[in-house]
């Protein structure tokens, strides 16, 4: 089975989890105000609060999510590292200062330092819970993805053991323990994926024809059109399967075997004009009995019994070279360049009588493929000759480039070093290890393409399983860091959120006058409420995908939270009223064409894509300048008596 | 110093935002561009984009270096004292 549970991972882990707790209850001690509570009386050195940054950032998303994509698709998910990388640059040079210069707490104080008004308060209180936990859903579903195959535990346990261990985290400690917690996963994080690309490295490519079970796919034929497969040797003793249902119009082809009666299932393709050669396709049915079946059989739960067999393997290296042996930072790319490697695509069939069926089909692809940008389907828009299909694709690249500097848990950052100098230093940090880990992720995504280890069925554990085919304690570590990293962003989350209730809404928007014990208990209140509703959206949200989800949180942060944190800056004529609805205009129209684009329609909602009514799915490109524009045409109209004559 | 340090940020802003525009630009109206191998066989693409994520280290470097230490922020931390 490809998740067989490790001893020593689960070992390593509840040490991990051990320790961590551990540390923020040692220093949590030294916590007693509410500035201790939420900005660690800003005193975290610089460096420190840098790596944190990149402990922050770093989420599942980014760990997990970039490089499963890379394995399944190739070079697109390094798009989202440029991006979210970039994103940086404007957090650096246009946020960071200002920032620090203007607040106390949260994002909120620093909009309102101008006003001190309680509607400022309020709408950007209400944005920062609202990007905070649609950033939670895909970081909770992301552990309950972890914890399955690691412990063998179901994904709500998983799910309910992040938030306990995180409510305890937060409750005990608040900031200080949160920034230690993300220090020691930021570089153990940067560190493991550092030694595992230095691996993939040293070992190189080889050519199989199969996963690292040793398993062999095969290939038949070729044989001309208008032939029948059934006669070829491998098929003997087979009976085609006519193809009905569902089945019709697939490229799939179906035989069962006389003696056994189990049905195997092959992809036809056509090679050249007129030949045609069938493709080992690997199935899973669920039937309406509630059986899982494998390639035909009744799933297994052992070894030796039916399961689905890891994939990822190059088929053709250059030069007709069987392995390739230590390559470098460079020739690894060249070498895949001119390579093919085995990428899986999968398709749902659905019978009449609600038997479900997913089949997995092999798509030799050659390495130049791979390599380029506008494979996965997100990113295909590009080599489409319609300008809307281009525009989604820039409108995503715009959100990842203005989220980042919006994100209420980056923001919050910004307070817990001491002056702005120190700002500025801990984002250089915090730029200069997310960069670098960043352009690991690219080798370990194809290193995981080709490592014959990676599920078909879940791209979110590519990284983990590619560790564990290099050796089985790098899996322990990497699978636990892995696991600390959704624990420390999901700290990060609940406590922007608490402190977005505690400040901007209780006491200032609803005007409850709190002395500073009060303010920390309402927070913690506040932690255990929020980290309870993300527990359940986590199990709710199983199904979704988690790069989607973090989309989505970026591009409202960015139409939200963007325009009037720049305007505030930069403009002096920006009035309170202007803020208001900028917010409130920004969250909102980003929301709605979120909720009523072609994306959600198909993977929420399960209706046609062509129902949806925006053009295209992703929000930033108008919603960004939306938020801007009414700014300007707000605060023009609400200009005071002073200036105005 | 703080019109010196945000005046700094614009600029680096500004040519960051220009490198990076051009890829984003590049993929969407261009994408076989990026396909071309200008360099020991490996393509445009991964490049550009080794070469934004490089590029974004070394600008913050130099901010970090060119930026002086704020007035306010030097009061601040000697009345501290």
């Amino acid at each position: 089975m490809i998740y067989e549970p490790s001893p020593q991972a689960v070992v390593f882990f509840f040490l991990f989890v051990a320790i961590t707790l551990g540390l923020s209850f040692y220093l949590g001690g030294k916590a007693k105000s509410s500035q201790g509570y939420f900005t660690a009386h800003g005193q975290i050195p610089w460096f420190v609060n840098g790596i944190a940054f990149a402990g922050d950032y770093l989420s599942a998303a980014s760990f997990l999510g970039i490089c499963g994509m890379i394995a399944f698709y190739g070079y697109d998910g390094f798009l989202y590292s440029i991006g979210y990388l970039a994103g940086w640059i404007v957090a650096l040079f246009v946020i960071a200062e200002p920032m620090k210069r203007l607040g106390k707490f949260t994002f909120a104080d620093a909009l309102d330092s101008k006003f001190q008004s309680r509607g400022i308060k309020l709408a950007a209180g209400v944005s920062t819970l609202a990007v905070s936990v649609f950033y939670l859903i895909p970081q909770m579903v992301g552990a309950g993805v972890l914890v399955q195959p690691l412990l063998g535990f179901p994904h709500w346990v998983g799910v309910v053991l992040v938030g306990v261990t995180v409510i305890l985290i937060v409750v005990s400690a608040g900031m200080v323990s949160t920034t230690w917690v993300q220090f020691l996963k930021g570089s153990l994080l940067v560190l493991f994926s550092a030694i595992l690309t230095w691996m993939i490295i040293e070992r190189g490519f080889e050519v199989k024809a199969g996963g690292e079970d040793g398993y062999e796919f095969q290939t038949l034929g070729p044989v001309s059109t208008g032939s029948e497969f059934a006669g070829l040797p491998a098929l003997k003793g087979t009976t085609p399967v006519p193809p009905e249902g569902p089945w019709t119009d697939t490229n799939f082809r179906r035989f069962r075997n006389d003696a056994t009666g189990i049905v195997s299932v092959w992809s036809e393709a056509e090679i050249a004009p007129g030949q045609l050669v069938l493709r080992e396709a690997q199935s899973m049915t669920q039937t309406t009995d509630g059986k899982t079946l494998v390639n035909g059989q009744v799933k297994g739960t052992k070894k030796g019994e039916a399961e689905l067999h890891p994939v990822g393997n190059i088929t053709k290296l250059p030069g007709g070279e069987s392995r390739t042996g230590k390559l470098g930072f460079l020739s690894f790319f060249s070498t895949l360049q001119n390579s093919e490697v085995v990428l899986w695509g999968n398709q749902k069939l659905t019978e009449p009588d609600g038997t479900k069926t997913t089949v997995y089909f092999q798509k030799p692809t050659a390495g130049s493929q791979v390599l380029r940008p506008g494979e996965h389907p997100t990113f295909s828009g590009i080599r489409s000759t319609k300008l809307l299909d281009k525009l989604n694709f820039l409108s995503l690249m715009l959100a990842l480039f203005c989220g980042t500097a919006s994100l209420p848990h980056i923001l919050i950052r910004y307070y817990t070093v001491k002056d702005a100098a120190a700002a500025r230093k801990s984002t250089i940090v915090g730029i200069a290890s997310i960069g670098f880990f960043y352009v690991l992720t690219l080798y370990m995504g194809l290193g995981a393409m080709t490592s014959g280890s990676m599920d078909v069925t879940n791209s979110n554990m590519a990284a983990p399983l590619l560790a564990r085919s290099m050796n089985e304690w790098l899996f322990a570590a990497i699978s636990a860091i892995a696991f600390t990293t959704v624990l420390g962003t999901v700290s990060g989350l609940i406590l922007a959120s608490a402190g977005a209730v505690t400040h901007d809404l209780v006491t200032h928007a609803f005007g409850v006058e709190l002395n500073d014990g009060e303010k920390v208990r309402v927070a913690k209140i506040t932690s255990v409420f929020v980290g309870a509703i993300a527990i359940v959206l986590g199990i709710v949200f199983k199904e979704m995908n988690v790069s989607y989800l973090v989309g989505w949180a970026f591009s409202v942060a960015a139409s939200a939270n963007l325009p009037a944190l720049v305007m505030l800056l930069f403009w002096k004529g920006t009035t309170r009223q202007g803020i208001i609805a900028a917010v409130v205009v920004g969250m909102t129209s980003s929301l709605g064409w979120i909720l009523l684009s072609a994306d959600t329609f198909t993977k929420v909602y399960g209706l046609p894509a062509s129902n949806a009514l925006v053009p295209f799915s992703q929000p930033g490109i108008v919603t960004i300048p939306l938020g801007f524009l009414t700014l300007i045409v707000v605060s023009l109209m609400t200009q005071p008596k002073t200036a105005a004559e | 110093m703080r019109q010196r340090n945000a005046r700094i940020g614009m600029v680096l802003f500004c040519v960051y935002l220009l490198l990076y525009g051009g890829f984003v630009f590049l993929n969407a109206f261009a994408p076989e561009t990026m396909e071309v191998l200008p360099f020991a066989g490996v393509n445009l693409a991964i490049l550009y984009g080794f070469g934004l994520i490089i590029a974004a280290v070394l600008l913050a470097l130099i901010y970090g270096w060119m930026c002086k230490p704020d007035d306010e922020d030097v009061v601040r931390n000697e009345v501290e004292k």
